[in-house]
């Protein structure tokens, strides 16, 4: 009975993981397949062309949006990144000053509010702020301004998650040793938490990447980024040059990843075999 | 030494705590602020989009606070002026939002609850790669993933075309802007955010446990909701909230996958300020909004609140 039931789990379960991977990943296939089809039909594949990726590339609001969309989210992410770092410091070192439990709830609120109230609160912020010091005009500065909101809250979480960690007495004994606080930071903790930053940024930078709509609140005539203009599009009805966009980016976004995570596993099982190999050492040293 | 007191001798505390509580307080409390502000006003004159709250009324200055705009929201006077409440076009928006967010919810957790539970209890070994393919589609488009369904669900779409040739169906069938296609959309778009929290306290969970319980004489079915479902509560909630919240607000799977019909909050928010150009019903909106998912917000802080106390033990 026991094993009966054992098994039959253990097949419910590879059925069901198979049967979600799926799911995951059907939009995806979608996307690749159709973006080399040689008409704009939707559901039959007639054959295989590259005009959609012709189109894209002449497609200027596509491509300029793009560009946009980049600089944005490469700002964001950077802005996102330095914040949060700044914002898990707060909530992992600072346990006492005053203002403490507002802040620790301000900092993971923005991750449960709608956006779309993000979005227009901001929005009407700026106005308010337009209106008294003529400045900032809907734009960059405000789209980069909505999606770092949204982005150090993530940011923090990350870079958080990795500071917890971290063993302290690396920098005690950095202090021990006599080093400026500045350059325990530095030395010690910056090098440390390297790899979270790293995520914190690719995190950020891809939501800012791909938001719609705190983009859609905050940009200003003339500024569209390329998610705002796939919106547009994809409103209208089927444009295949979208799906081609789409199939470079899982393209592009797969392969990093893959790559990524080959070289993170490769560098733990160098470390590993290294502390083996350390303590192999010394525990020869103690024999002799 | 003690770094504690350590920390708060350098020089750069101010600076440390200032900046991002400071970045906190101008773009997230400030613009609260002025919604709760605007929502509290009448539509302005033309020039400027909303009336002042501080008037000068006869050579006086007045406070004014008009609250029209959540009277709206909840009822309207009929023909002879008496104010008939419910039956709005804004309540009917958030009830279909909250219904779409529930089932959506619960779906993701039928979905997701087992899919976890098979990700935590498979080798080691192979749960980083199993966990790397739930995240990969996350980080690709969401937007472009939304716009796949469409092409998928259309009339003329994959789905019909494979069904036609099937036999299943005789002739297309509407999936497109129906029920089916918002919440497969807001499924598929929230699923991860269910699967995480439920495999993190999954993971952690002793399966010995089921073990003993199988030894006790309890049939599997018995030892999953005594042992596991208790277990993995945390995740169960956390999953729940990351899934209902943001749903409620959703603005771009019923733009792209609902029909004329599924019009939600967001949606009603948007149109508000950009077509009807009425600032301070839309703000008024969005605050009715923020009360409708403030019990789910509260319980989510609670249970990562008590969460992360037992992380820090």
């Amino acid at each position: 009975m026991q094993t009966a039931s054992r098994f039959l789990q253990r097949h419910f379960g590879h059925f069901w993981l198979a049967l979600v991977y799926l799911f995951l990943y059907i939009p995806l296939f979608f996307l690749i397949v159709f973006s080399f089809n040689s008409t704009r039909q939707d559901g039959v594949f007639t054959g295989f062309s590259l005009r959609w990726y012709e189109a894209l590339f002449n497609d200027s609001r596509l491509v300029e949006g793009f560009f946009l969309s980049l600089k944005v989210a490469v700002i964001t992410g950077t802005v996102s990144t330095i914040l949060g770092t700044l914002a898990a410091f707060v909530l992992v070192r600072y346990t006492k000053f005053r203002g403490r439990s507002l802040f620790t709830g301000l900092v993971s609120a923005p991750l449960v509010m709608p956006e779309v109230i993000i979005g227009l609160s901001l929005l009407l912020l700026m106005v308010a702020v337009q209106q008294a010091i003529g400045w900032p005009e809907r734009g960059i500065t405000t789209i980069v301004i909505g999606h770092a909101l949204l982005g150090m809250a993530y940011a923090a979480v990350v870079i958080e998650a990795r500071l917890r960690e971290m063993d302290r007495s690396l920098e005690e004994a950095a202090m021990d040793l006599g080093c400026r606080p500045s350059q325990v930071f530095f030395l010690v903790t910056l090098p440390n938490i390297v790899p979270s930053l790293i995520s914190a940024w690719m995190l950020t930078f891809t939501l800012s990447f791909d938001d719609v709509v705190i983009s859609e609140f905050l940009s200003g005539p003339g500024v569209t980024t390329l998610p705002q203009v796939i919106f547009g599009y994809a409103r209208r009805g089927v444009n295949p040059s979208i799906y081609a966009a789409a199939t470079i980016l899982i393209v592009t976004v797969s392969s990093g990843i893959i790559l990524y995570s080959i070289y993170m596993a490769r560098r733990q099982t160098r470390r590993e075999r290294e502390i083996k190999a350390a303590t192999r050492t010394e525990s020869t040293m103690d024999a002799v | 030494m003690n770094l504690e007191k350590w920390n708060h001798l350098l020089p750069g505390t101010r600076f440390v705590i200032g900046t991002p509580f400071a970045w906190l307080l101008i773009f997230f409390v400030a613009p609260f602020l002025i919604l709760l502000r605007i929502s509290v006003t009448d539509m302005g004159n033309g020039i400027d989009p909303f009336a002042p709250v501080v008037q000068t009324i006869e050579g006086a200055w007045h406070i004014v606070l008009k609250f029209q705009n959540y009277l709206s929201i909840f009822g309207q006077p009929d023909d002879s002026g008496v104010m008939r409440w419910g039956n709005t076009i804004y309540l009917e928006a958030y009830l279909t939002s909250v219904k779409y967010a529930f089932w959506t919810t619960v779906l993701c957790l039928i979905i997701g609850y087992p899919f976890a539970y098979f990700i935590a209890r498979a080798q080691k070994s192979v749960q980083p790669a199993l966990l790397m393919m739930v995240m990969l589609p996350f980080w690709t488009s969401f937007l472009l993933r939304v716009y796949a369904w469409k092409g998928i669900l259309a009339d003329q779409g994959v789905l019909n075309n494979f069904l036609l040739w099937l036999g299943v169906i005789q002739s297309p069938i509407q999936m497109l802007y129906t029920d089916v296609s918002m919440l497969l959309g807001m499924t598929y778009v929230y699923c991860p955010f269910m699967i995480l929290p439920l495999y993190a306290t999954l993971v952690k969970m002793d399966f010995r446990l089921l073990e003993a319980a199988y030894d006790l004489g309890a049939s599997p079915w018995s030892a999953f909701w005594l042992i596991t479902v208790p277990l993995s509560k945390a995740g169960i909630i956390a999953g729940s909230m990351l899934v209902f919240i943001p749903c409620v607000g959703e603005f771009v799977i019923p733009s792209l996958l609902g029909g004329a019909e599924n019009i939600m909050i967001g949606r009603v928010v948007w149109d508000e300020m950009f077509s009807s150009n009425n600032w301070p019903r839309a703000a008024a909106l969005a605050i009715v909004m923020i009360l409708f998912i403030l019990v789910p917000m509260a319980i989510y802080n609670h249970y990562s609140a008590e969460r992360n106390a037992a992380k820090r033990d």
